[in-house]
C-alpha cells in the first residue's frame, strides 16, 4: 500500500515500539539495558534504540518510501524493569535477518552497537545479550576445530588442559623466551602462550621467537612423550603480516596459533579462523580491551555478547576470566557465558545472566580459558567451576616457583590430576580442597613448595559488575 | 660442610598423559575411576601398545569397546586379561562418549617395560 511523504520529526515510538509483535525464529533478538535522560518516556527511549540500531534516522526522509520499511525495521517488542534499579530498564528488540550480511559479526556489531551508543536521549546503554537465530548461525564458520578435534589433536582427555603465559611478558630475546617455553613444557604443562603484548618488537622479532619456540616444543615433546604446543601470537599490524606469521607457524609444524580478537578486530579474526580451518591449525583467542567495553554495569557490551560473537567468528579457545583470580568475574555470570561457548543449547536463565534461549545447532564448542592471578590453591575451585573443557593457565603460579618454571609446572600438573582423580572418585573437591592438595603434596616436593609459597595470596574484592537479580 | 642449595633440580620425566604425574594407583583407586566412567554413561574401552609406540594416535583395541558394559568386575577382569596377554605393553582404560564422539577420559592402568 503506498503512503504519502510527510516531512518532519516523528516520535520514534509511533514506528518502532510494537508491543504486540511476536518475534520470528529468524529474527536476531537483542536485550539492551537502557538509562534514558530524565523525563523521556521508556517507550520513546526503547523505540529510539530500535530505530537508531536499524533503519531509522532522526528525521523522516523521502527515500524511505522507495522501500518497505515495515519489512526492514527493528522493533522494540518488550520493556522490563531491571530488578533493584529504578532508573534503568531492559528493552528487547527484534531485528529481521535481512539486515545483516551472512556470516559477518562485524556487520552485526556495526548495526547493534554503532551510532546508537552516542545517542543524546540516552545517558547509558548496554547491550546485555543477543539471541542469534539458527539461520544466521548457519552462515558462520565458527571455531576452526572445536573442543573434540582439539582434544584429539593434542591427545588430552578427561581433564582440563594446563597452560601458562611466558613471563616476563616483554623484553626477552627469542632464545631466552624459547628456554622458558621448554622449561614449562618439560615440567608437565600441555601448552604455553605468548603474552598478548608480544607481537614482533625490536627485542624479539616474531621469526626469532617462532623458530626457538618450535625447537623447545619439539624437544619437550620428545623428552616427555606427551603432545605439547605453544600459542604463537599471529596478531600483527596488517592482515597480510598476520597470515605470513600463520603460514610460518604451519611450516614449523606447530599445532596452535593465537589472535587477539578485539584489538585485532572481527574481520581479521574471522579471516584467520577461516585460514586455520583450511590449514588444520588450532586457534587460541585472547581478549585484550574487553574490560573497557564490558565492565561498566550500565554502558557498553556485556562479555556474554562478545563471547557469543567469538564463537561465531571463530576460535578454539577463549579467555573467560577465572572467577577466583586477580581479575573481575562473578561465578554465575561466568558460568552463563562459558555455557554459551561450549554447549549446543543454552536455555534462558536470568540467574546466569542469559536473557534468551540460544540454540547453537551443530556449531563446535570453544574451550574456556581461565588465566590471571591463579595458583595451586585455586585448583579445586577452578576444576569445579570450569569442568574438563577448559584450559587453566598459571603464569606467576608457574614461573614464580622457588625452583623455577619446570618445577612450577610439575606442581600444577600434580595438583590438577589429584583434583580430577578426587572428583571422579566422588569427593567434594571444593570442600575438601586442603586435604586433597596436602595428600598430593606428599608425593611431590614441587607441589609442597608451591603450596607453601602461595598460601597467603588471595584476591578478595567485590565484583563491580553484578547480575541484576534480587 | 657441603654446599646445600634450597633450589631443587627438577628432572624431566616421560609420562603417559592423564594421571601421569600421580603415583601408581591402588586397586581401589582404579576401581573408583572405572566406576566414574560407567556412571557417566560412557563405554569402557581397553587399549594397549608396546611402549615404543606410545605416541601413536591408535593403540590396539583389546577385543572391542565394551559397549554398554555396566559391571565393574567385568571391566577389571578384562583389563587384567589384556595385561596378562601383553605383559610388556602399556594398557589404558578409556571412557568413550558416543554423544560427543570423544574420549571422556583415558588413563594408563599398567605400564609396560
Amino acid at each position: 500500500m503506498s503512503k504519502k511523504y510527510d516531512a518532519g520529526v516523528k516520535e520514534y515510538r509511533d514506528t518502532y515500539w510494537t508491543p504486540d509483535y511476536v518475534p520470528l525464529d529468524t529474527d536476531l533478538l537483542a536485550c539492551f539495558k537502557c538509562t534514558g535522560q530524565e523525563g523521556v518516556p521508556k517507550e520513546e527511549v526503547a523505540a529510539a534504540v530500535a530505530a537508531e540500531s536499524s533503519t531509522g534516522t532522526w528525521s523522516t526522509v523521502w527515500s524511505e518510501l522507495l522501500t518497505d520499511l515495515e519489512f526492514y525495521k527493528g522493533r522494540c517488542y518488550r520493556i522490563e524493569d531491571v530488578p533493584g534499579d529504578k532508573e534503568s530498564f531492559y528493552a528487547f528488540i527484534a531485528y529481521p535477518l535481512d539486515l545483516f550480511e551472512e556470516g559477518s559479526i562485524t556487520n552485526v556489531l556495526t548495526s547493534l552497537v554503532g551510532n546508537v551508543f552516542g545517542f543524546k536521549a540516552l545517558r547509558h546503554l548496554r547491550l546485555e545479550d543477543i539471541r542469534f537465530p539458527m539461520a544466521f548461525i548457519k552462515t558462520c564458520g565458527g571455531p576452526p576445530n572445536g573442543i573434540v578435534v582439539e582434544r584429539d589433536r593434542l591427545n588430552k582427555y578427561g581433564r582440563p588442559l594446563l597452560g601458562c603465559t611466558i613471563k616476563p611478558k616483554l623484553g626477552l630475546s627469542g632464545k631466552n623466551y624459547g628456554r622458558v617455553v621448554y622449561e614449562c613444557l618439560r615440567g608437565g604443562l600441555d601448552l604455553t602462550k605468548d603474552d598478548e603484548n608480544i607481537n614482533s618488537q625490536p627485542f624479539q622479532r616474531w621469526r626469532e621467537r617462532f623458530e626457538f619456540v618450535a625447537e623447545a616444543v619439539k624437544l619437550a615433546q620428545q623428552e616427555t612423550g606427551e603432545v605439547k604446543g605453544h600459542y604463537l601470537n599471529c596478531t600483527a599490524t596488517t592482515p597480510e603480516e598476520m597470515y605470513e606469521r600463520a603460514e610460518f607457524a604451519k611450516e614449523l609444524d606447530m599445532p596452535i596459533i593465537m589472535h587477539d580478537y578485539i584489538t585485532g578486530g572481527f574481520t581479521a579474526n574471522t579471516g584467520l579462523a577461516n585460514w586455520c580451518r583450511k590449514n588444520g591449525m588450532l586457534l587460541h583467542i585472547h581478549r585484550a580491551m574487553h574490560a573497557v567495553i564490558d565492565r561498566h554495569p550500565k554502558h557498553g557490551i556485556h562479555f556474554r555478547v562478545l563471547a557469543k560473537c567469538l564463537r561465531l567468528s571463530g576460535g578454539d579457545q577463549l579467555h573467560t576470566g577465572t572467577v577466583v583470580g586477580k581479575l573481575e568475574g562473578d561465578r554465575q555470570t561466568t558460568l552463563g557465558y562459558i555455557d554459551n561457548l561450549r554447549e549446543s543449547f543454552v536455555p534462558e536463565d536470568r540467574n546466569r545472566g542469559n536473557f534468551f534461549d540460544q540454540d547453537w545447532g551443530s556449531m563446535p564448542g570453544v574451550f574456556a580459558v581461565a588465566s590471571g592471578g591463579i595458583h595451586v590453591w585455586h585448583m579445586p575451585a577452578l576444576l569445579a567451576i570450569f569442568g574438563d573443557d577448559s584450559c587453566l593457565q598459571f603464569g606467576g603460579g608457574t614461573h614464580g616457583h622457588p625452583w623455577g618454571s619446570a618445577a612450577g609446572a610439575a606442581a600444577n600438573r600434580v595438583a590438577l590430576e589429584a583434583c580430577v582423580k578426587a572428583r571422579n572418585a566422588g569427593r567434594e573437591i571444593e570442600k575438601e580442597s586442603r586435604d586433597i592438595l596436602m595428600e598430593a603434596a606428599k608425593h611431590s616436593p614441587e607441589l609442597a613448595i608451591a603450596l607453601e609459597t602461595w598460601k597467603e595470596i588471595k584476591f578478595e574484592f567485590d565484583t563491580v559488575d553484578k547480575l541484576d537479580v534480587q | 660442610m657441603p654446599f646445600q642449595s634450597t633450589v631443587g633440580d627438577y628432572q624431566t620425566v616421560a609420562t603417559l598423559e592423564t594421571f601421569g604425574f600421580l603415583p601408581p594407583m591402588t586397586q581401589d583407586e582404579i576401581y573408583d575411576q572405572i566406576a566414574y566412567i560407567i556412571a557417566q554413561g560412557w563405554s569402557p574401552v581397553i587399549e594397549h601398545v608396546h611402549p615404543s609406540g606410545s605416541m601413536q594416535t591408535y593403540w590396539s583395541y583389546w577385543k572391542l569397546p565394551f559397549f554398554g558394559e555396566k559391571d565393574l568386575n567385568t571391566v577389571v577382569s578384562e583389563l587384567e586379561a589384556c595385561h596378562r596377554a601383553y605383559p610388556d605393553h602399556h594398557v589404558r582404560m578409556v571412557g568413550y562418549d558416543a554423544y560427543t564422539q570423544s574420549q571422556g577420559t583415558a588413563f594408563v592402568v599398567f605400564e609396560g617395560r
